[in-house]
Order: C-alpha cells, then sequence, then structure tokens
C-alpha cells in the first residue's frame, strides 16, 4: 500500500482540462518534486489534495483511505497540510497567534497550543519575528510563515506551494534547509518549485507534468536529461 | 490579577450607581446603556471577531422580545422566562439562517441578514392573528420601580462580556479571528469554518434575543416597527461595535456609552440647550432648530461615524492608544 496516491486526476474547469489524467506515488519519508511549466495543472494538483476543488474524476489515497470527497479542513486533521502559493497570512494576528490558530487542531487548551506553537516557531527560526503582525513580514517572512502554520497541525504529509519564490540567495540556502529539516523530523514532502536548484538539489523523485498531464518521472538526473521535459521547458529546438 | 482589576472595579461602580442616583431618568438611560452594551458585545463577536458582518441584528433583537411577549401575551407566562427563551428563540432564528447564508461570504452575507431582518419584521407586521400585528404587544410591568430592572439589566451585560470574553480567548476566538482573516486559510488549519461561524452566530443571536426579551419586559410595549427596526436597532448596534472598536472585548461597552448618550443628547434636544436659547434669543431660526433637532439624532450619527473612521478607524478602544497619545503630545507641547 502506498503511503499516498493520486490516480487519474482530472479537473475540468468548464471546458478546459487543467488536469487530465495525472496518477503519481508517495513513499513515506521522501521529498516528491512536482515540475511543469506555468499553468501546466501542478497547483490544481494540490488544491484537489487538499479539497479546495473537487476532482472531475479520479482519487485521492492516504494511508490506504480515499480522501478526495472529505472537506478541506478534515484533510488537514488527517494529517496533510499545505502552504499556499499567494500567501495567506491572518494579517491582523501576530506570527504566535497565526501558528497557535494552527496548533489547535491537534490540541485544545491554550496552554498546550502555545507550547506547540513556540516549538513549532523556534523549530522554523521564527523566534525573533513571533510577536510581529503577520501582514508586518517581509516575503520571506511570509512564505516561512506558511511553513510554520502548516507544521503546526503536526501534517505527515505536507504540500509546499512554491515556497523558494520570490526568496533571495541567502534567504533560499536557508529555505532549502529547513525544508530538509521538516523531511528528516519524519514528514513527507510534496514540492512544486519553479528554481531548478531547489528542486533538483532536495528532491528524491521528480514527476513532471505539461498541459496536465505526466511528460516524466524519475530521479532529477534522469527528468532533467529527459527530451519531453527540456522541450516543455526549452522549446522543441532545443530537444 | 490586575487585568481584571478594571472590570471588577467598574462592575462595582455600576452595582451601587442606582443607590447613589434616585433620579429615575439617569436610571432610564442606564438600562438602555447596558442593554446596548449585550447587543454591542454579541455583534461584536460575530462581526467583528469573526468577521460575518451583521445588518440585520434586530431579527435576532425582535425575536427574543417577541419571544418573551407572546409568551405571556398567548399563554400568561411571565416574561422573565423570555429571557432565556427568547435567547434560545433568537438561536433558532439564528441557526437555520447561518446553515443557508454562511455559504455566502462578505457583502452578499451581510445583504442576507439585512433581508433577514426585514422578512421578520413583516411576518411580525402580517401575522396580525399571533403577534397582534401593527398594534404590537403590551404587557404589565412587573416592577414600578426601574431599579429591578436596572439589575437585571447589569447581569446581562456583565455575563454576556464575561460570557464572550472567556470564548474569544479560548480556542473558538482563535478560530473565529482566523476566519475573519482568511477564510481559505483557515480551512487549511483544520478549521471547520461552517461550524465555527454557525458557533459564532449562535452565542451572538442568544445574546441579542435575550436583550430583546430585557426590552419587552421593561418597556412594556413593543410593535414590529420598534424591535424589527433597521435603524434603531440593526444600524445602531453596527454603530456601538464600530463606535467602541471592533473586536476588542471593552469597545461595545465604550460604544454603548457614547452612542446612548449621543442618541439621548438628540433627542432631548441637547437637554433643552437649544429650546432655552431659543426663548432666551426670540429668534425663530433657533427655535425651529430646537423643533427638529429632537429628531435628527440619525444625523448625530452620521457625523460621529464619518468622525470616527477617519479619525479612529479601529474605535475608541482599538485605538486607545493612539488617543492616549494625542493628548500627551498636547500636554508636553504647552
Amino acid at each position: 500500500m502506498a503511503f499516498f496516491r493520486v490516480e487519474e486526476l482530472v479537473k475540468y474547469f468548464g471546458g478546459l482540462a487543467a488536469v487530465n489524467g495525472v496518477s503519481f506515488d508517495v513513499k513515506q519519508g521522501e521529498i516528491l518534486g512536482l515540475i511543469g511549466p506555468n499553468g501546466s495543472g501542478k497547483t490544481t494538483t494540490f488544491n484537489m489534495i487538499s479539497a479546495y476543488h473537487r476532482p472531475t474524476s479520479g482519487r485521492v489515497i492516504f494511508k490506504g483511505q480515499e480522501i478526495h470527497r472529505l472537506p478541506t479542513h478534515k484533510i488537514c486533521r488527517l494529517g496533510i497540510g499545505r502552504t499556499f502559493q499567494v500567501v495567506k497570512p491572518l494579517g491582523r494576528m501576530s506570527v504566535l497567534d497565526n501558528v497557535i490558530a494552527a496548533a489547535y487542531s491537534r490540541v485544545n487548551t491554550h496552554a498546550e497550543a502555545q507550547a506547540l506553537a513556540l516549538e513549532t516557531i523556534g523549530f522554523c527560526g521564527m523566534t525573533p519575528v513571533k510577536d510581529q503582525l503577520a501582514k508586518s513580514l517581509p516575503i520571506a517572512g511570509r512564505k516561512r510563515l506558511e511553513i510554520a502554520r502548516a507544521m503546526a497541525t503536526k501534517p505527515e504529509l505536507l504540500l509546499l506551494d512554491e515556497t523558494a519564490a520570490g526568496l533571495n540567495p541567502t534567504e533560499l540556502i536557508e529555505a532549502i534547509d529547513l525544508i530538509r529539516k521538516i523531511r528528516d523530523n519524519g514528514t513527507t514532502i510534496i514540492i512544486i518549485e519553479h528554481i531548478m536548484h531547489v528542486i533538483m538539489t532536495i528532491s528524491d523523485r521528480i514527476h513532471a507534468i505539461n498541459f496536465g498531464q505526466t511528460i516524466a518521472e524519475g530521479t532529477p538526473k534522469e527528468v532533467a536529461a529527459n527530451q519531453a521535459v527540456i522541450e516543455a521547458y526549452l522549446g522543441t529546438d532545443y530537444a | 490579577m490586575k487585568k481584571n482589576l478594571v472590570p471588577l472595579v467598574l462592575l462595582a461602580l455600576l452595582a451601587v450607581f442606582p443607590l447613589v442616583v434616585k433620579d429615575n431618568y439617569y436610571r432610564h438611560l442606564m438600562i438602555l446603556f447596558l442593554m446596548w452594551v449585550v447587543i454591542g458585545s454579541a455583534w461584536n463577536l460575530i462581526a467583528g471577531y469573526t468577521g460575518q458582518v451583521s445588518f440585520g441584528d434586530a431579527a435576532f433583537f425582535g425575536s427574543g422580545a417577541y419571544a418573551a411577549g407572546l409568551l405571556s401575551h398567548h399563554f400568561g407566562i411571565s416574561a422573565w422566562w423570555g429571557l432565556a427563551l427568547g435567547g434560545v428563540a433568537a438561536v433558532a432564528v439564528g441557526l437555520p439562517f447561518g446553515w443557508i447564508c454562511f455559504r455566502m461570504r462578505g457583502a452578499y452575507f451581510a445583504l442576507a441578514t439585512l433581508a433577514l431582518n426585514e422578512v421578520l419584521r413583516h411576518s411580525a407586521a402580517i401575522a396580525e392573528g399571533f403577534t397582534g400585528g401593527m398594534v404590537g404587544i403590551l404587557i404589565m410591568p412587573s416592577f414600578v420601580s426601574k431599579v429591578p430592572y436596572y439589575y437585571v439589566a447589569l447581569a446581562l451585560a456583565a455575563a454576556s462580556m464575561a460570557s464572550i470574553r472567556w470564548i474569544v480567548h479560548a480556542k473558538p476566538g482563535y478560530y473565529f479571528v482566523s476566519i475573519r482573516e482568511d477564510q481559505d486559510a483557515a480551512e487549511s488549519l483544520g478549521i471547520n469554518t461552517h461550524f465555527y461561524k454557525m458557533l459564532s452566530l449562535a452565542v451572538a443571536a442568544f445574546w441579542t434575543g435575550v436583550a430583546g426579551s430585557l426590552y419587552m419586559n421593561y418597556m412594556g410595549f413593543i410593535d414590529p416597527d420598534v424591535v424589527f427596526s433597521l435603524h434603531d436597532i440593526s444600524i445602531m448596534a453596527i454603530l456601538v461595535g464600530i463606535v467602541g472598536g471592533v473586536g476588542t472585548v471593552y469597545g461595545p461597552m465604550v460604544g454603548a456609552f457614547v452612542m446612548v448618550t449621543v442618541q439621548e443628547l438628540f433627542r432631548s434636544g441637547f437637554f433643552g440647550l437649544f429650546a432655552f436659547l431659543g426663548r432666551a434669543t426670540g429668534s425663530s431660526a433657533v427655535e425651529a432648530v430646537a423643533k427638529t433637532i429632537t429628531g435628527a439624532h440619525v444625523l448625530g450619527f452620521g457625523i460621529l461615524v464619518v468622525v470616527v473612521i477617519l479619525v479612529l478607524p479601529n474605535g475608541i478602544v482599538g485605538d486607545w492608544r493612539k488617543i492616549r497619545n494625542a493628548f500627551s503630545w498636547t500636554k508636553t507641547a504647552t
């Protein structure tokens, strides 16, 4: 039994097939990179996994349970956390309160929630800014807050949607370190990323899609050498 | 314990108020003030904390008032039972409404609450056999003195504020504010947003309904235009919340005090100031002002809201630091 699997996921928006038959498995403890050109259906796939969209057809299976008919909040409670590509900080709450709100998904008292939140904030290296309002954070801080919030829900599987986009080189290295640390801590990760340096360094396997369909899957090296992937990214002249 | 000192001192002061002040007029104003503390706190929970702005608080207020009135009118049950049952009746109106209308977000939800308000107002006017229609309901007041009403109102104000303060500092409070800030993010954090919006609405509707039945008991008379009034109840509730400070525990209390004062200033023609000026000067213009100003409280509200939104967008309590700084600045400058 696969830890996590999507089977033949299809999503139509009107007549447009945003995702058209994507399938992949994720093994426990690995980092799976999800790549593809703009509009290829990566975020839509995430949105189907976390139930912001209902799949037109296909199945999502987490630890042997079909989850594609569950509402979003239940998916979180089952142990699938996510971050948003377009960050969604709870603006007029402090960083700590943002994470406490997330921690309440696992504990019920304020003391426990605060303890879990502080631990998570420390783990994500946000202790110095914990009392700032979320809306006052720069983009790197907001991206990190997305991760901290998702981590406070104690996910077994974490969906990272372009958490490295918009970061400067120093912040990038920090982000890569944090993602590795999360994996080493036992959380399985699916990551969407456009920055090839990031995705090639940290992914154990890469799944490439284009026009909503799988075009390649394998180790970073295999995928980087794959004809269809080069074609999708650079055009037919380079293939 | 220092945190609890101010509210406890305030509560003690309010408790001795009717012993010190014997004038029924001021006792009456204080009862109104305390009633608005209940309504304002309730509005603040659903709109200020949870971000689901309600334009139709009168729907819950009126449901509570009518529940108390009808129980007394049809079944001879003391309208005091309505204090609890009025709250329950308002929840019974609120939950099905929320179940359906929380699918809508933002302004669309606010418009739905406005519609609920109007639907109930017209229903109460049309169902003459049951509600007495536009004739309204008249019940015998239980007490001649205002003191018992005052203490009931004080107890309700204290209980509503304490319960809401407790809720917003616990798990539901964090969830309410999360929903206000970003509903999609809230869902991703495992928050059942529909359930928690319903919870917030239920608590808010309960206290608003209780305030409605207090009104029925105290005034002894209600009709659809009074208790389902858009501008005297629903809008007033919003103003109490905005003036005091949206999303603060003590804001509605401050807002209620300001709003009841402003309303009374206009209603009494600034305590007869204009009438006096009119007589003193013999100017017909001032006399005309004195006549019309008593009906101009809505104009006063409008000006007040514009000023508050421009100068204190977070309300008096929310921008308290700003107010203090403004005053300390003038002190050091002179």
